[in-house]
């Protein structure tokens, strides 16, 4: 019997889609009981919806004020005490799960295994190496606690409709002051969850300025699509750095992605993987965007995008 | 502020497309360019920039690998590190080891500031620093876009999902750093010379008390899967009709 202990994400109203994934990842171990632990100042809200999480047994809530925002070096110390009763502690590979889980294994003394794709075994594993150009299949130590990050693009998230019991926990754990969050500021729209979308526009440098990114909004509001970037349009200031899609920003795994003037470089590529649909629109038909496409289109976007956006009614 | 200290890694070059080996040992590294982990490259230059605000700051920087990672090191003096420090091995040490390794090396060299990479671009783990961090009992400051150093403290703008978010921790602390921290600066010939005449001590993990754990085993190594080859359209009104057929809009 494996006992898999989730560190959920939230900002307090709303659960993070990854943690539901990290249901499914920790569904895929055989004979597992799995319990989600949400840290916050009041997780009251998003205790109901990990509850209904299908597959999960319970829901443990650590409520006090110094959980507010989700520092790692505040996190970490409750995680590794409740960790006690598991066999292993998964956490999403968002930068939340990243920041954090590495702190609570060596809390623990123990090994990592980041980004599962695929288990294979309760202790057997397959991630990504060298941005993703390699798939390596990993065997943890069975007799120590396995901490992991798991690579939330491999994973549908699990259906609702579940009835976990929720139980409040309290832990006698003292919490380190160097470290105060300070604030944060997050390009928020309404448009759809880059993470999440089921549609993306993506756009890459040869946007050629902010400005011209508007023709993206555009065409993804027409699509209901979340808009991301390649690392050459953000580093030369197109887009900010949440909307970047590859190796170091976001992996994401819509129904259909759509890359505008982006040539391709492997570290984005190994964002888009996942996408099930890959359409690429680039003026050089050389650009390796073309290897991964599943529909390309040479040619000027400036002239396309909008004829797009005027087809799509 | 008096030392900074920064832990570099010896990767694959960022340039290199990877080959798989076909008995799924590993990835083929013979005659393959090796290069410092360009994030660790970042941490440097961020670090040479507080030495150079600063007054009397020394940068020493730090790696765990086999002999060859003085090429790395000199890299790293020719940048403008103070001197270096080789933990020589031959065994690949995973993120806890090489956290403990760290740890080691702080304790004898106490510095104010260890700034590192957010991740190694070969095994992409994401895991030293924090390790390190907490093992060190000290806080962290991941994803840095942004580091101001003040009195004791660092106020530091980290990348995250949702955009900016920024922390204040005291000092000493743990700093991983981000793409878009800054743009580390060339190298010119002139300071490869001098690099030559700084302090590169050798060291091993024995000497530091430290065992190498093999906590996770490589079974086998693929290429990932590729995607089918796909289709080109001439036009956009062909674009949208091969959408509307596929279901896709």
């Amino acid at each position: 019997m494996h006992k898999v202990l989730i560190v959920g994400e939230h900002d307090g109203k709303a659960l993070n889609p990854a943690t539901a994934k990290c249901v499914t990842c920790a569904t895929s171990i055989p004979d597992t009981e799995i319990t989600i632990a949400l840290l916050g100042a009041d997780t009251s809200t998003v205790a109901s919806q990990a509850a209904a999480i299908t597959g999960v047994k319970s829901v443990l809530r650590v409520d006090r004020p110094e959980n507010t925002h989700p520092l790692a070096a505040i996190f970490a110390p409750q995680v590794a005490a409740l960790a006690a009763d598991y066999t292993h502690v998964f956490g999403p590979s968002t930068s939340f799960g990243k920041d954090l889980m590495p702190r609570i294994a060596a809390l623990l003394g123990v090994a990592q295994v980041s980004d599962l794709m695929a288990v294979e075994a309760p202790y057997r594993f397959r991630r990504p190496i060298y941005a993703g150009n390699a798939i390596v299949t990993v065997e943890a130590d069975p007799s120590r606690k396995l901490i992991a990050t798991v690579r939330v693009a491999s994973f549908q998230a699990a259906p609702g409709g579940g009835q976990a019991a929720v139980e409040s926990k309290t832990l006698n754990v003292s919490l380190p002051s160097h470290t105060r969050y300070v604030g944060a500021k997050s390009g928020s729209t309404d448009r759809p969850d880059l993470q999440t979308a089921a549609r993306v526009v993506s756009g890459g440098r040869a946007l050629g300025s902010a400005e011209n990114f508007k023709l993206l909004f555009s065409l993804a509001d027409k699509l209901g699509a979340a808009v991301g970037a390649s690392r050459a349009a953000v580093d030369a200031g197109y887009a900010p750095n949440e909307m970047q899609v590859g190796q170091t920003g976001k992996i994401i795994s819509p129904e259909m992605y759509i890359a505008i003037g982006i040539s391709g470089a492997i570290q984005h590529l190994t964002g888009i993987k996942d996408a099930r649909t890959i359409v690429a629109i680039n003026k050089d038909g050389e650009a390796p965007i073309f290897e991964v496409a599943d529909i390309g289109l040479v040619g000027d976007l400036f002239q396309i995008v909008p004829e797009l956006e005027r087809l799509l009614g | 502020m008096q030392k900074i200290m920064v832990c570099i890694k010896r990767v694959v070059d960022y340039n290199v497309r990877i080959r798989v080996k076909p008995d799924g040992s590993g990835v083929a590294l013979d005659g393959v360019k090796m290069s410092v982990n360009p994030f660790d490259e970042i941490a440097l230059e961020e670090a040479l920039r507080i030495k150079e605000r600063g007054s009397n700051i020394e940068v020493v920087a730090v790696s765990i690998g086999v002999a060859d990672t003085q090429q790395q090191l000199r890299t790293a003096l020719a940048m403008g590190a103070d001197r270096a420090i080789l933990v020589q091995t031959d065994v690949a040490v995973e993120p806890l080891t090489a956290a403990q390794t760290f740890l080691a090396l702080a304790k004898k060299e106490n510095p104010d500031l260890i700034l590192l990479g957010k991740q190694a671009i070969d095994d992409d783990a994401n895991q030293t620093g924090q390790m390190l961090a907490a093992i060190w009992e000290r806080p962290q400051a991941t994803y840095a876009s942004k580091v101001e150093i003040s009195a004791g403290k660092a106020s530091v703008t980290r990348e995250v999902d949702a955009g900016l978010e920024t922390i204040e921790v005291d000092l000493p602390a743990v700093i991983t750093v981000d793409l878009r921290l800054n743009e580390p600066r060339y190298v010119k010939l002139p300071d490869i010379m001098k690099a030559k005449k700084k302090p590169l001590d050798v060291t091993s993990l024995e000497a530091l008390g430290i065992s190498a754990g093999v906590f996770i085993k490589s079974l086998k190594t693929e290429p990932p899967a590729q995607r089918q080859k796909g289709v080109m359209v001439k036009d956009a009104a062909e674009l949208v009709d091969v959408l509307k057929k596929k279901g896709l809009i």
